[in-house]
């Protein structure tokens, strides 16, 4: 069963068309993620969805209702974690999670136990007391998340929700979103990690430049690209040098990328090692490490988008900075 | 129900978070008691404290919640913590009805501040309260709307004050406050009639001193219409800007 169904969803500003026609269902109980580069229209597809944006044309429907016309009844069932916290730097963590429970009109009784519970569960229950702008950026992130499911929401959207905070937080929350998803909430998530998406989501849609270009789930994908094989050979010679040896030797065998030191080489059939250490050997190069890879999302994603990773992390950063 | 909870808890948390924090319970104070002071030892009778009364409430309610709403709603803005409010299942009318009642709350135990003070100086008998309370009321929810409509227009906290001290200092001598309408020029008369001002202050004379000039029937709906307007073209802008 569908709970979300978006169809021809499109975001103008002015004359920049942001989404593009995008359309995908999310499947009750599932964990979607929404995988692309920096400013593909993942905020602002989520924004839409959750009746922070008005859509300049398409369709939403959520839980059975208008997303667009019904958006206040929607926003009952639905939680949102937002890219940047948007909690109040001046209460304390509990205050806030007691604040953002009363919103969805919870009881004073059980909005403080429900607060007092998340604090716990997020490892934060020595911190409840301390003012929100007094913690760290993993602990804020894992407050806007319980803030996020103070209400028990049947669809939690989560936009980035591990980026740029420590590994210990990230690993926590991403626990946390499994459990959550265990327990029956729908996951609707937004991501540039590659393997933070292989490893939660049940399905992924390929996001870039405002439109869906691959739309599959997990499983299938890494068999397809698990029918890859790659190698690849780290050396004292330059890449683009390893690159003329290989091409004009095996010519069966594709070049995937090269760096100042080392080659990824990749092949439908498996590739044997041995024959590429001795046309190095022969050609004077030594070979500091041979190593097969286990072909991942990654590998699928590049494919796909023609994106470089580096890259796609990159853009991230620069723009946080 | 659920509603009625969450408009209290936005009520309560701003009246805790801004208004009753010590930097605006002070300005709350001092505000309308300096302005009370400053035209209290200029007039040197009882019949002068009393029919400047009038003038000095309507200030005190425009200064204490116009630029009330610059801090709870510009401010929350930058912090995207009005984000929060915005995706919260209630209707953004009843939102803004939240944000806005505690600067209409403190508009009111302002414009009380000066009466006060006066009746500690000279005695009040033979005031309409009920007429007196009504004006208050109209005059604090008119500059609150006003506030609103210029924190909607506004990005910053600094161009929200700004943008208000644009609107109430004009209002400080068209309004008929200190200075009798019928002494302006007559080219400029029109603008007071257009101010909301001018007709919560006159409710106030008529309850003070039987010297307004405008029927309170008539001012009551003109500030009604004022805030009714206010209010719509308000959230309007909000869905327009900030449901972007
Ligand atoms: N309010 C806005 N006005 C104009 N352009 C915007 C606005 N919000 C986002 N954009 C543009 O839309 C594109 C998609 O942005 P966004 O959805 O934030 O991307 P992502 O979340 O995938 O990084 C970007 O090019 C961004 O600059
Ligand atoms: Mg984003």
């Amino acid at each position: 069963m569908n709970i979300i169904e978006v169809k021809n969803l499109v975001k103008s500003f002015g004359e920049f068309k942001a989404v593009k026609g995008i359309n995908f269902n999310v499947k009750k109980g599932e964990v979607f993620g929404f995988l692309g580069p920096n400013g593909a229209g993942k905020t602002t597809t989520i924004n839409m969805l959750t009746g922070l944006a008005a859509p300049t044309s398409g369709e939403i429907t959520i839980a059975g209702y208008d997303g667009i016309k019904h958006i206040k009844k929607v926003q009952r069932i639905i939680g949102i974690v937002p890219d940047e916290s948007n909690l109040y730097d001046d209460m304390s963590g509990f205050d806030n999670l007691v604040f953002c429970a009363s919103l969805y009109g919870i009881k004073k009784g059980i909005r403080e136990k429900r607060a007092k519970e998340l604090l716990k569960q997020f490892s934060l229950d020595n911190a409840g007391k301390r003012t929100f702008k007094a913690y760290s950026k993993g602990m804020k992130r894992k407050l806007t998340i319980a803030a996020g499911i103070i209400h028990n929401p049947e669809i939690l959207f989560l936009d980035e929700p591990t980026t740029g905070i420590d590994v210990e937080s990230a690993r926590q929350i991403r626990k946390m979103i499994k459990n959550l998803n265990d327990n029956g909430t729908t996951i609707f998530l937004t991501t540039h990690y590659i393997e933070e998406a292989e490893r939660l989501c049940h399905r992924i849609g390929f996001i870039v430049e405002g439109k869906i270009i691959k739309l599959s789930n997990v499983h299938d994908l890494l068999i397809e690209a698990r029918q890859e094989n790659i190698v690849e050979f780290d050396t004292d010679s330059n890449g683009s040098n390893l690159e003329k040896l290989v091409i004009s030797n095996f010519p069966g065998i594709t070049v995937k990328s090269v760096t100042d030191h080392s080659i990824r080489i990749s092949s439908r059939n498996r590739i044997e090692i041995m024959p590429f250490m001795k046309l190095f050997d022969n050609n004077g190069i030594k070979i500091n490490e041979a190593k097969v890879i286990r072909p991942s999302l990654e590998e699928v994603f590049i494919k796909i988008t023609g994106i470089e990773i580096d890259k796609l992390h990159k853009e991230k950063e620069g723009k946080k900075k | 129900m659920n509603k009625i909870l969450a408009f209290w808890s936005i009520l309560a948390k701003d009246m805790k978070n801004y208004y009753l924090k010590p930097p605006n319970i002070s300005w709350g104070i001092i505000f309308p008691v300096s302005w009370t002071l400053m035209f209290f030892i200029r007039s040197n009778s009882d019949v002068d404290i009393r029919g400047i009364l009038p003038g000095v409430m309507a200030l005190s309610v425009l200064f204490g919640t116009t630029s009330m709403l610059a801090v709870t709603i510009t401010f929350e803005r930058r912090s995207r913590s009005f984000e929060r409010l915005l995706l919260a299942p209630i209707s953004l009318n009843l939102l803004m009805l939240a944000k806005t009642t505690g600067a209409i709350i403190i508009g009111i135990i302002n414009a009380f501040i000066p009466v006060l003070f006066a009746s500690l100086i000279i005695d009040l008998p033979g005031i309409n309260w009920l007429l007196t309370f009504a004006g208050v009321v109209l005059i604090a929810v008119t500059s609150a709307f006003l506030g609103l409509f210029i924190a909607v227009s506004a990005s910053e906290v600094f161009e929200a004050q700004t943008f208000s001290n644009f609107f109430r200092f004009p209002m400080m001598f068209l309004c008929g406050l200190f200075i009798p309408i019928e002494s302006l020029p007559v080219f400029i008369r029109p603008l007071s009639y257009a101010l909301p001002l001018t007709y919560g202050a006159d409710m106030l004379k008529h309850s003070f001193n039987a010297s307004g000039s405008i029927s309170p029937l008539v001012s009551l709906l003109v500030l009604t219409g004022y805030s009714i307007a206010l209010f719509t073209i308000s959230t309007n802008n909000i869905k327009r800007k900030w449901i972007y």
